[in-house]
């Protein structure tokens, strides 16, 4: 299926978010998500599954202001 | 030394993260800074980059409490989501939020930043809101359950510091159990100075530091500022008034 990860199109066959990050090399990394614009905390990323069109987001810590 | 949300914090100035030429000027510039509070976002991280993880390292070896933005949200479901996934990355309740109007001043949407504002400390975050100085606009956040309020001294990366002095003035004196930070726009230790002389417990700036040729000595120079700042306002100071008045007494000089 096709779906949004960061604003690029993205082919995938995760069929759960916790398998797309896995698939992406974000496993474990200090990641948070979001899917079509509403949190998905860690512990639920295992069951949450994904649909063709879906808009994920994945942040870092980063500098700010 | 202010206290947020029933932390204490052993100093009167936070620091940005941001725009640093180097980590390692950052590092240096937090240790002569002796700031209490770092500032932080979360963003976007590209396949593969490690940066975030990095990042993290070096902020936890800085030993300072760690406040994350909504930097850059222009929408209440943005700022939320955003200070979501920042509780869950930092491990902090506490958030500073941003929920920008005006893209050319990054003036605060203030109708957003209420709703906002009540949705997370709703949901158990201690919000820290990125705000104006206007009364009314802080009557309700505070209403919603803010325990912090972070009026701006001007707007974010100007450097014009204090534009409203009599606003921030005002505002200070009607919120005494309000812990108070200026926020955005200082330029110079000086302009520091003068929001802690006005009985603002902190300031929190970025830029002023992060841009300047040295930004060690100039992180230790706002230090030593927001001190001297304190000293004053816990000193009574004197009245202003219009007429001169000779300090050396006037009794006992020659007839010449």
């Amino acid at each position: 299926m096709k779906i949004i990860v960061n604003g690029e199109a993205v082919e995938t066959t995760s069929l759960t978010l916790a398998a797309l990050l896995t698939e992406l090399g974000k496993g474990d990394a200090k990641v948070a998500t979001s899917l079509n614009e509403t949190f998905v905390p860690k512990t639920l990323r295992d069951t949450q599954t994904l649909t063709d069109g879906d808009r994920v987001e994945v942040v870092a810590p980063r500098q700010g202001g | 030394m202010p206290t947020f949300y029933g932390k204490d914090i052993a100093s009167r100035l936070m620091l940005g993260t941001a725009q640093y030429p180097s980590p390692a000027v950052l590092a240096d510039a937090f240790r002569r800074s002796v700031a209490g509070i770092a500032t932080v976002s979360v963003r976007r991280e590209a396949g593969g980059d490690q940066a975030g993880q990095d990042f993290w390292t070096l902020i936890q070896d800085l030993g300072v409490a760690v406040l994350p933005n909504t930097a850059g949200c222009h929408s209440v479901r943005e700022a939320v989501t955003t200070a979501q996934m920042a509780r869950e990355l930092f491990d902090t309740n506490w958030i500073k939020l941003e929920v920008i109007g005006h893209a050319d001043t990054l003036q605060p949407d203030p109708f957003g930043l209420v709703e906002a504002a009540e949705q997370l400390t709703d949901d158990g975050f201690e919000v820290f809101p990125y705000c104006t100085e206007d009364l009314v606009l802080c009557e309700r956040l505070v209403a919603v359950g803010c325990k912090v309020l972070m009026p701006w001294g001007a707007p974010i990366g100007t450097g014009l510091g204090l534009n409203n002095i009599y606003g921030l003035r005002s505002l200070r004196a009607h919120f005494p159990e309000i812990a108070m930070v200026v926020d955005a726009g200082l330029g110079l230790p000086s302009q520091a100075a003068h929001a802690v002389e006005l009985g603002y417990d902190a300031v929190l700036l970025n830029t002023a530091v992060a841009k300047a040729g040295d930004p060690a000595a100039m992180a230790e120079g706002f230090a030593r500022a927001v001190e001297a700042g304190a000293l004053a306002a816990a000193a009574d100071p004197m009245e202003p008034r219009d007429m001169a008045a000779p300090s050396t007494p006037v009794l006992g000089k020659a007839f010449l």
